[in-house]
């Protein structure tokens, strides 16, 4: 097991490799660089501008290098001192602004694939038992709705019709009366109450197709001879389906992590984008429209970095689950 | 009269052996039979059993013809804005007019328009008002246009008789623009978006895919690597990023080609991945080999032997990856980094429905363009499902 994480963890290093070089040309990609734009504002509102600060910020960011020296001076400010570059826009380290929304944008994740766990097990496993029944067609459909329902039209449409019927403003993750207030149990029961709009938003898509995956799976092994022997041997059929085909069906619940976590994190960008909220989305956003490119950047390669460790878990958990992975 | 065979089935008279005693009638009759249907119609006959997919492939098909004859179909050009009329209400059709002695008369027309203040906030909303008549009618000279920009023409597949009325079938927007004709117009971009980026995902996936899984080794290896890195990005952040960099003095048509080509290039790893596969497993196939072995070259065996067999299967694939095209440039174009106006696509049409009080205000303007988008993933995948089903040989 050992063995397998320690080449598991080697085979990242490349792919973030590709990942960090991405990121750099989404950086480098905007014509003109922020330095041209800032002394040219500055001179507009007339303000001195600083030659040796300009020859300071050059020499920084080498903005006369070749790609390849200023990627190799990127890569390195951030593996050796965490040093991400600096935001124009903010004048402030990037790593100063990046880290509480990379938090927040975890949290969202992860309840989200939570939700989407929680609620695709139990219809997911109706679904295969009750095929071609009322139940299971209706489920179909709201999955079928689910995918095709881009995440930000679902939450136009949620924000509507909460606004509409239930007078509730939704944007955000605290009502206004308590952005500013230190945690206390009022906080988070608002903190929650705004949370359900976000997170379903974010997992209908994953829960949709998580159903479809799990009821083709369990459909596969419902009709294996090993399930008849359990059946003819007189156990009860809760236990059945349970305790045998349904573990079997698991797997790919184990590996959704590995291919939920891209969609979920795309979803919690355009949604808190849309819902306003404080993740990496609006950040990530004003920055690409600002052009406040080391920002963005490291925003685009820290959210590649997170899915890439949930590919990790997945594929370390689905291994600790199954040991025909671990030996091959 | 065609001969029969023993079920009964047409043989072409033209394919069969008359004359040759070792090979009984029976026997050549059923070789014969079954080698006249082709794998296309045998995929054909299948799928045309699936109502769901054939129902999808007709609402696809509407939906291209609609893209197709934009300017016929839609009553009003996309830009005109009426500023007398901002917001104003979707009115219904209704076919007779009561007179005022009792009868009623056959009168196809939309009722007009009247201004209401709103007690509170004392804004001014329009309301339909029932007392006034549009009358409408089919072929109606209306704003002048030039179809597909060559044929100048002035008739209009529906629109008032009076081309100065107000028929704003699916109500107006902040400007007083008719929704339901930049709705057909945006059709035209949104749909074709996804049809052109297919395009370039197909070419790119079908060449690095091909590549990947004919030869293998350390070239298979780099090209899964870099496949590797671009599914595991998350999509939007990466779209944000690219399309970002587009400069804002770009033409309206330079912009649309490079959000095609930024859509499709995080959207042909798929395709690479699935065409390797089938490659894979169809390298050590006999035809491949004997194919080898008669000396066929690379090429030839690349795109007449191999590509040829999962020419379905592609078919499938990228029937499925169309509603992502559409869904990413309607993403893009809501954010205001893709498409910008004055371009219509379902994506801009969304930029008015932001503001939650616009929608407050005018819901038609967030309900019809999602519908549009809704409708149109759906069908694809109902339709890609529906083929992918068909084109699978082994399916029962």
């Amino acid at each position: 097991m050992l063995g397998y994480i320690f080449k598991r963890v080697l085979y990242m290093i490349p792919t973030l490799f590709g990942m960090s070089l991405i990121s750099f040309l989404i950086i480098q990609l905007p014509p003109g660089d922020y330095l041209t734009s800032m002394i040219a504002t500055m001179s507009d509102s007339g303000q001195a501008v600083d030659p040796a600060e300009i020859e300071r910020l050059k020499e920084i960011y080498g903005f006369d290098d070749p790609f390849y020296i200023q990627y190799l001076k990127w890569i390195w400010g951030i593996l050796s001192r965490g040093d991400f570059g600096r935001s124009f826009e903010w004048n402030q380290p990037v790593a100063d602004l990046i880290w509480a929304r990379m938090g927040s944008t975890l949290v969202i994740s992860l309840l989200s694939l939570l939700f989407v766990w929680v609620v695709a097990l139990p219809i997911g496993i109706y679904s295969a038992v009750r095929r071609h029944t009322v139940g299971d067609h209706i489920f179909t459909f709201f999955g079928f709705i689910g995918l095709a329902v881009p995440n930000f039209i679902l939450a136009l449409i949620l924000m509507y019709v909460a606004y509409k019927y239930l007078g509730q403003s939704v944007g955000g993750l605290n009502s206004p009366e308590f952005a500013e207030a230190p945690w206390s149990l009022a906080k988070v029961g608002d903190f929650l109450a705004h949370l359900w709009i976000p997170i379903i938003i974010i997992g209908a898509s994953g829960t949709a197709a998580l159903i479809r995956i799990l009821r083709a799976n369990l459909t596969d092994e419902l009709h294996k001879p090993y399930v008849i022997t359990a059946r003819a041997k007189g156990l009860p059929e809760y236990k059945v389906i349970l305790k045998y085909p349904v573990r079997i069906a698991l797997n790919p619940f184990v590996s959704a992590i590995g291919w939920v976590l891209p969609h979920l994190v795309s979803g919690v960008t355009i949604t808190a984008i849309v819902l306003n909220l404080p993740t990496a989305g609006p950040l990530l956003f004003r920055a690409l429209v600002s052009q406040d490119m080391y920002l963005a950047g490291s925003f685009i390669l820290l959210l590649s970095a997170l899915t890439l460790v949930g590919m990790l878990l997945s594929d370390l958990l689905l291994a600790l689950l199954d040991p025909r992975i671990r030996f091959n | 009269m065609g001969a029969r065979d023993t079920l009964g089935k047409h043989i072409d008279p033209a394919l069969m052996v008359v004359d040759g005693p070792s090979i009984s009638p029976l026997k050549q009759g059923k070789s014969v039979s079954i080698a006249t249907i082709g794998p296309w119609r045998l995929i054909a006959g299948k799928l045309i059993r699936q109502k769901v997919a054939m129902a999808a492939g007709a609402v696809i098909l509407f939906l291209y013809l609609v893209g197709l004859f934009a300017e016929f179909l839609a009553p009003a050009l996309p830009s005109t804005s009426k500023p007398q009329y901002t917001y104003a209400p979707p009115q219904g059709i209704s076919l007779f007019v009561t007179q005022p002695d009792g009868s009623t008369e056959f009168n196809p027309h939309v009722k007009g328009y009247k201004i209401e203040i709103e007690k509170v906030a004392l804004r001014r909303t329009f309301v339909v008002d029932d007392s006034k008549v549009v009358p409408i009618g089919f072929f109606v000279k209306g704003p002048a246009y030039e179809l597909w920009g060559l044929i100048p023409m002035d008739r209009h597949l529906i629109g008032p008789l009076n081309p100065n009325d107000p028929m704003y079938l699916l109500g107006t927007d902040r400007l007083g623009r008719d929704v339901f004709s930049r709705l057909i117009y945006g059709t035209r971009v949104s749909m074709s978006i996804g049809l052109v980026g297919v395009a370039v995902s197909l070419v790119l996936g079908v060449v690095f895919g091909s590549i990947s899984g004919f030869y293998g080794g350390w070239v298979d290896t780099v090209i899964q690597r870099i496949i590797e890195v671009i599914s595991a990005m998350p999509t939007i952040p990466l779209w944000l990023g690219l399309a970002a960099a587009i400069p804002l003095t770009w033409s309206p048509v330079s912009v649309y080609f490079v959000i095609t080509i930024i859509v499709s290039l995080l959207g042909w790893t798929s395709l690479a991945r699935e065409v390797r596969g089938r490659f894979l497993a169809l390298r050590s196939e006999d035809f491949v080999t004997a194919a080898r072995l008669d000396g066929s070259s690379e090429a030839r065996l690349i795109f007449r032997h191999i590509l040829p067999s999962l020419t379905s299967h592609i078919l499938a694939v990228v029937t499925l990856a169309v509603p992502t095209m559409i869904v990413a440039e309607t993403s893009l174009s809501f954010l205001g980094i893709g498409l910008k106006p004055p371009v219509v696509s379902w994506g801009v049409l969304l930029q008015d429905a932001q503001n939650i009080r616009t929608v407050a205000t005018a819901p038609w303007l967030l309900i019809w363009p999602s519908l549009a988008v809704i409708v149109a993933v759906l069908s694809f995948n109902f339709f890609g499902d529906g083929l992918r089903d068909a084109a699978d040989p082994y399916d029962n």
